[in-house]
């Protein structure tokens, strides 16, 4: 009962469940360069799901695949079961976004949302009703009457959401959505096309190179990398348990450690790392030989600072000097000279005030890190 | 005490120097601002409106035989008082008789279906061009604009070449067998036509060349995603926003083909009558510079129309 009520929450977890958009191996080639290579992709109705990767990983280009502006050179795509492949762009269920909004300048906010009711010949008053509702939605019903260059970048955005909302599409595809705003801005929105995609039910497609949009936003993410998709999972499994040093590397920080595994039990595994000399345990087992060389991601707020030494010694921690301090108000973040030549990154709440100008750490200073068992990711890639 | 009010007096005479030299400077750079805005007010003044002026004044005149041929705006009389004498009898003269209002109107038809036709064949080509890779797209402007290189006069020749009774489109068609007597084409206003679409359609493709290259087209992307088909597209989205191209290139086209001398009269021979072909006749001919001058301020002013709507309509768009 229980798991049944969660797999409705996280379709991708059913076996059973039809894919709401299916990617099949789909390839795009621009003359010898490949955007998009061979990926495979399942997305399931009513998720917000995130392309996320730097420029030129080929996210845009599967967006553009999944809106009809691009081809693929191979493969197929199916759309609410529908094959894709002959359907033009105009005929397609989904709407998009763009990145530079692509509001026609010569009409006004009402005229841009009401474009493409009209192409779909809905009756006049019907266009008036729900393009006046949708301006109410994003709040623009006071600038109905102005063009676009008469808003501001975050108006604009909304006139560019509410266009491609009103057709009511059975996917929104979202490129770059809060690419242009600034960080206030940025939030804000965040959190309404969360609540849109919540009250619309609508299935979002988000392209984003912005990791920590993608982690706020989506109910999956999908990071991609010259043209393949390196990982694909929840917000939650893509930061606590990457599978690759990219992708660890890629969504937030992580301090990297090279070593080998040195005892494989079947409760747990150690790894011995030479710079600095230090031997991690990790709390599970793993089905990787003695020998084989890892490498060892430990998310710098997953360190825990002191300058006394921990009650217990031996594995997972290290001793060091503290070589630069960033207070950033709520929190401090701490460079720790470890070892010849390694600097380790950590970052530490600042849950008390610090007396005068004393910080309870400072440059300098001889620390002691340490972190938990279970808080290191081992990867083989 | 004393002192004090010297270093005063002193301070305050240094204050006003400095005072004086930043007016000045003021005054040079406001000089330089004048000057440089000044330039082109002048040379339009000269060249522009100064001899229209004159043409206006001739336009007043009455035909006399001397040099120059016309009457005297001003003149003293013997007695010493100075005479003003303004004639319209040349402008009542083209409003009677007939033959110049059916140039007037021949020449603004021809004109306007001119422009049409440039736009029809422009419109296409300059897309084309904005559409194409950035080399070929070079290649393709430098086409557009070879032509220019050859004198117009040997070009306008050349078509004559073209399309005489003998000429090279006649004796073509007839080898292949497809005609068996020259069809006519010179001296018909076919040619007229073909001659000055031409010449201007360069200056059709030019200004819509500058305004399509600013055209998002990503603007095209969204309509398509909205469910516009390419033929609504282009009436909805791109239609609209390449007007203002549209206006200019076909004001480009218009104003000069409706006073057009040369084509009319070596492609058009006596058969098309145009205004140009009259002014030449009235000036050199008939020698009669005031009806001459008369009917070049009418052409002036039928000309002076679309430009003030053009105007309007930009002045209007730089508003909203």
């Amino acid at each position: 009962m229980s798991q049944q009520a969660d797999n409705q929450d996280r379709p991708w977890l059913d076996p059973d469940a039809e894919p709401f958009i299916k990617v099949q191996g789909v390839t795009k080639k621009f003359g010898p360069f490949t955007a998009v290579d061979n990926v495979d992709l399942q997305i399931y109705r009513g998720e917000l799901f995130c392309l996320l990767g730097g420029s030129g990983c080929g996210k845009t280009t599967l967006l553009r695949m999944l809106a009809g502006f691009e081809t693929p050179t191979s493969g197929t795509i199916y759309i609410d079961g529908a094959e894709m492949s002959q359907v033009p762009p105009y005929e397609r269920p989904v709407n998009m976004m763009f990145q530079s909004y692509a509001l026609f300048p010569h009409m006004t906010v009402e005229q841009n949302v009401a474009y493409g009711l009209k192409r779909d010949g809905v009756a006049k008053a019907d266009i008036a009703m729900r393009v006046s509702e949708m301006l109410k939605m994003v709040e623009l019903t006071p600038f109905s009457k102005r063009k676009p260059h008469q808003l501001s970048g975050g108006q604009r955005q909304r006139v560019a959401l509410a266009r491609a909302l009103v057709k009511q599409p059975k996917v929104l595809l979202l490129d770059e959505p809060l690419g242009a705003l600034d960080k206030r801005l940025r939030e804000q929105t965040q959190f309404e096309l969360m609540n849109i995609q919540d009250q619309l039910g609508i299935t979002f497609v988000v392209v984003t190179h912005d990791q920590e949009e993608a982690m706020t936003l989506s109910t999956r993410i999908a990071v991609m990398d010259e043209g393949r998709f390196v990982q694909i999972g929840t917000p939650t499994e893509i930061y606590e348990s990457p599978d690759t040093r990219f992708v660890a590397d890629f969504i937030g920080s992580a301090n990297m450690f090279e070593g080998r595994i040195v005892e494989n039990g079947a409760d747990h595994v150690v790894v011995r790392v030479s710079d600095p000399r230090i031997e991690f345990f990790i709390d599970h087992g793993m089905s990787i030989k003695e020998g084989t060389k890892v490498w060892i991601a430990v998310r710098p707020e997953k360190i825990k600072i002191s300058k006394n030494a921990p009650t217990e010694s031996g594995a997972n921690q290290i001793q060091g000097t503290v070589l630069g301090v960033g207070y950033l108000g709520n929190l401090s973040t701490y460079r720790v000279q470890a070892g010849s030549a390694k600097v380790v990154d950590v970052t530490h709440p600042n849950q008390s005030r610090p007396k005068g100008d004393r910080h309870a750490v400072d440059w300098d200073d001889q620390v002691y890190l340490s972190w938990d068992p279970s808080s290191a990711v081992v990867l083989t890639k | 005490m004393n002192d004090n009010a010297t270093a005063a007096v002193d301070r305050s005479e240094r204050s006003s120097m400095r005072s004086l030299t930043a007016v000045l400077m003021q005054r040079i750079q406001s000089g330089w601002k004048t000057l440089v805005v000044g330039i082109p007010n002048v040379w339009l003044l000269v060249f522009f409106l100064a001899p229209f002026f004159i043409v206006l004044k001739i336009s007043l005149a009455e035909s006399i035989i001397a040099s120059p041929p016309f009457s005297p705006l001003v003149e003293w009389s013997e007695e010493g008082a100075l005479i003003l004498q303004v004639i319209f009898d040349n402008f009542i003269f083209l409003w009677e008789d007939d033959l110049y209002f059916n140039t007037y109107v021949n020449s603004i038809k021809i004109a306007i279906i001119s422009t049409v036709l440039c736009l029809i064949v422009g419109y296409p080509i300059a897309y084309g061009i904005v559409r194409s890779s950035s080399t070929t797209k070079n290649i393709l402007l430098l086409m557009i604009i070879l032509p220019f290189w050859t004198s117009f006069l040997l070009r306008v020749y050349a078509w004559m070449g073209l399309l005489a009774d003998q000429g090279t489109i006649n004796s073509f068609l007839i080898w292949i067998g497809l005609i068996e007597k020259p069809i006519r084409m010179l001296y018909t206003e076919f040619a007229v036509y073909v001659g000055i679409v031409y010449s201007y359609v360069p200056f059709m493709i030019l200004p819509l060349y500058a305004n399509m290259e600013k055209l998002d087209m990503s603007l095209h992307e969204a309509a398509a995603d909205l469910g516009a088909r390419p033929m609504t597209t282009f009436l909805t989205v791109t239609l609209p926003m390449t007007a203002p191209g549209i206006l200019a290139g076909s004001l480009l086209v218009f104003i000069p083909a409706a006073g057009e001398f040369v084509i009319p009269d070596l492609l058009g021979g006596g058969n098309v009558l145009m205004i140009g072909r009259v002014l030449y006749n009235e000036f050199n001919s008939n020698h009669d510079w005031p009806v001459a001058a008369a009917v070049a301020i009418v052409l002036l002013l039928i000309l002076v129309i679309p430009m003030m709507l053009y105007q309007h309509i930009q002045s209007k768009q730089a508003e909203s």
